[in-house]
């Protein structure tokens, strides 16, 4: 078989097999609004955004990781969906503490994007306001635990790009976060090449270079070059 | 019986407070007290944060005078990198800070005091404000929200936006300045310079007439004034060192550096307000009472280096400056408005100077460094008075510990001072045990903080366990219990 054919949101087309259905959904030019994934890197269905109703399928889909089936029926725009997705935004604030006015990446960040996408103008559920700390002990960059949402993007780049895996995830529950080594100080973490493919990776202000102060972060593009060197 | 007399809130200022007058069995002023109610905390939830946040982080702490706290913050990151902000960089955050002052002034002058002499202490209160002024005294209002917009669009063409910008960083500033912004400024100052004209000479001729009495003795008594100077002494409003003269015109000390401030002031907490008590430290407590702000600025420097403004500083010694002084020294709270207007002048003076200046428009305007010190003070003249911030970090730059010296908190003494001596001049003593008291009696008293123009939402952030007194009372004002913690 060279193609397989599906619907999604009522419109029939072909795609090669293997595609995901966030593949097809782009292809189509449906915007489903992710976070955890990022283009190059493996998906891992980790934020539950791309969320996807598939006919006779008895539950939701993660678009990124499902593959397209032959005569699959894709809905990306239910009332239910829309509600989960909201509900799921409002989630990360609330676990939290994402103070835009004063972030890093205000401006030029993938959080604040969906929020606006998804419509949420304000968070129904009560902020948990954790205490977390900032790990500034690299030479050039910091991580803010307060601003992570734990997509592991890090995680992966370094592992999948750097090869380096000086990212991993620890604990569970409330607890769970992002460690450097093993639990170590991220600035004693020999494995480090400080490449800052983490920090471009990041979709928040959680990982940012420390000559950056409030909203200075660019957006990615320009950031991604400015680690390479200039390079395009 | 004893009676209290409450004046609460306390408005046209910024924040939230209320003026206790606290009378004897006789009917007598025993006690008046100027009271903050409202806590904002930055000194603690700024702690663990990186430096470098802090320029955006303290600029939120007031939507009046963010780019005062943003300099301040910058100023201190610039010591902890251990470097020298390019020549640029310099001027454009002084040009940054004057666009500031001047905003702030003509908001103090024109929406928040003006209303009580130009539409009269004792007009409606519902009216006495800048709408009542807009009605009273169109062309006035125009030309003092003119001013203001002049202040706030430099700042925006600057920073990008009018308030909560995070353009001054330790190191410098973030941009460059256009020579398209710097034409656009000088256009404006024109119009800037007669509506200040116009102002100048219509609030003389109140000086010379209604408000004489106001002028030499709302809020007069001797205190010390502290402000940066240049290195002649001159007028400043970012560099330079701390002076102190007192109200004979002797310079108490010179050459003080913001460094060493714990050495030379200190700070005390009362148990019934959450405004700090700042005091000169030699004279202790509460002797030690001194003002900032634009009136100690006038007081401090020996000129303020333009023409006209000079000549205006002349006018403002001749009108107030006391004998004992030698005419030197203006101590009458009241003469803070004159004062402000004076440096509206200095200021659009000190705006046109900066911008003629070809090295303003050099592009290298941030130098990079990573940290090389663990302490550092940032200092700068606030609308409101000299601020400063006192900053340690650790090793990797989180900040360990936090103080904030806000102009406000340094005139809070002189406000106390300022109420008592009004409210005994104002009042007819003694006052009966049951009898009202005219509203616009009240409004003198309230008026005395005013002249200080103070910023309460800037000013109280006491960490740590502050001393609380609270007292429940019956209707009678009998004591039933009170709670006191140290």
């Amino acid at each position: 078989m060279t193609a397989l054919t599906l619907t999604i949101d009522g419109e029939l087309l072909a795609v090669p097999p293997g595609t995901t259905l966030l593949q097809a959904c782009r292809q189509e030019g449906v915007a489903l609004p992710t976070l955890c994934h990022l283009d190059g890197l493996q998906p891992v269905g980790a934020c539950r955004l791309c969320l996807v109703e598939v006919e006779g399928a008895g539950r939701l889909m993660a678009a990124c990781l499902g593959l397209v089936a032959e005569g699959m029926v894709v809905r990306t725009d239910t009332p239910q969906l829309r509600a989960f997705r909201r509900l799921t935004v409002e989630m990360l604030f609330a676990e939290g503490n994402h103070v835009c006015a004063v972030c890093v990446a205000n401006g030029a960040c993938e959080l604040q994007d969906v929020a606006v996408a998804v419509g949420m103008d304000h968070v129904d559920l009560t902020y948990q306001w954790p205490q977390r700390p900032v790990d500034a002990s690299h030479p050039r960059f910091a991580i803010d635990h307060n601003r992570c949402i734990l997509c592991t993007r890090c995680v992966r780049a370094c592992d999948e790009l750097e090869r380096a895996h000086v990212w991993d995830v620890a604990w569970r529950g409330s607890h769970c976060r992002i460690i450097a080594g093993l639990d170590q100080p991220w600035g004693s973490v020999e494995a480090c090449t400080s490449c800052g493919q983490c920090v471009d990776a990041c979709p928040t202000g959680a990982l940012f270079d420390k000559q950056e102060t409030c909203g200075e972060r660019q957006p990615r593009p320009q950031r991604a070059r400015l680690h390479r060197g200039g390079l395009p | 019986m004893t009676r209290t007399i409450t004046i609460d809130p306390v408005t046209r200022i910024e924040g939230h407070a209320r003026i206790t007058l606290q009378l004897d069995g006789r009917g007598h002023l025993a006690d008046a007290r100027f009271q903050v109610l409202e806590v904002r905390g930055f000194e603690q939830f700024c702690v663990g944060r990186p430096f470098t946040e802090m320029a955006g982080l303290t600029s939120r702490i007031c939507g009046i005078c963010p780019v005062s706290h943003q300099l301040a913050a910058a100023r201190a990151g610039d010591k902890l990198l251990a470097v020298q902000p390019p020549e640029a960089a310099q001027l454009l955050r002084r040009l940054l800070n004057l666009a500031q002052i001047l905003q702030s002034h003509a908001l103090s002058f024109f929406y928040l005091s003006s209303p009580d002499w130009l539409l009269g202490w004792s007009s409606d209160p519902a009216r006495r404000n800048i709408f009542g002024l807009m009605a009273a005294d169109p062309e006035l209002a125009r030309g003092g929200i003119g001013l203001r917009q002049f202040g706030q669009q430099v700042i925006e063409r600057l920073g990008g936006r009018r308030i909560h910008q995070a353009w001054a960083v330790p190191g410098g500033v973030r941009t460059p300045l256009a020579p398209e912004t710097r034409d656009w400024i000088l256009a404006q100052l024109p119009q800037a310079r007669a509506t200040m004209a116009r102002v100048l000479d219509g609030y003389k001729r109140l000086l010379d007439g209604p408000l004489r009495h106001e002028q030499r003795s709302f809020g007069s008594f001797a205190s010390l004034f502290m402000a940066l100077v240049g290195p002649d002494g001159c007028w400043e409003t970012l560099d330079g060192a701390l002076r102190l003269v007192d109200s004979r015109a002797q310079v108490v000390a010179s050459a003080l550096s913001a460094d060493d401030y714990d050495r030379f002031l200190g700070e005390v907490l009362e148990d019934w307000s959450v405004l700090k008590f700042p005091y000169y430290r030699p004279l202790g407590y509460p002797k030690g009472l001194y003002r900032v702000g634009p009136l100690a600025r006038l007081n401090v420097c020996t000129a303020i280096g333009t023409p006209w403004a000079d000549a205006e500083l002349a006018d403002f010694r001749g009108r107030g400056g006391t004998p004992a002084s030698g005419g030197r020294i203006v101590t009458a709270a009241f003469a803070y408005h004159q004062a402000r207007l004076v440096e509206i002048v200095a200021c659009l003076e000190g705006i046109e100077a900066l911008l003629q200046d070809p090295r303003i428009l050099d592009r290298r305007v941030r130098a990079h460094a990573s940290l090389n010190a663990l302490e550092a003070v940032g200092v700068g003249e606030a609308p409101r008075g000299t601020l400063f911030h006192h900053y340690r970090v650790d090793d990797n730059g989180l900040l360990t510990a936090v103080n904030l010296i806000i102009a406000t908190g340094q005139n809070n003494l002189a406000m106390n001072r300022t109420v008592a001596q009004i409210a005994r001049a104002c009042l007819p003593w003694p006052l009966p045990a049951s009898a009202a008291i005219p509203e616009a009696l009240l409004n003198r008293v309230e008026a005395g903080i005013r002249c200080y123009d103070p910023c309460l939402s800037c000013s109280t952030h006491a960490a740590g366990a502050m001393p609380l007194h609270i007292e429940l009372r019956d209707a009678s004002g009998a004591l039933l219990c009170e709670t006191v913690r140290d």
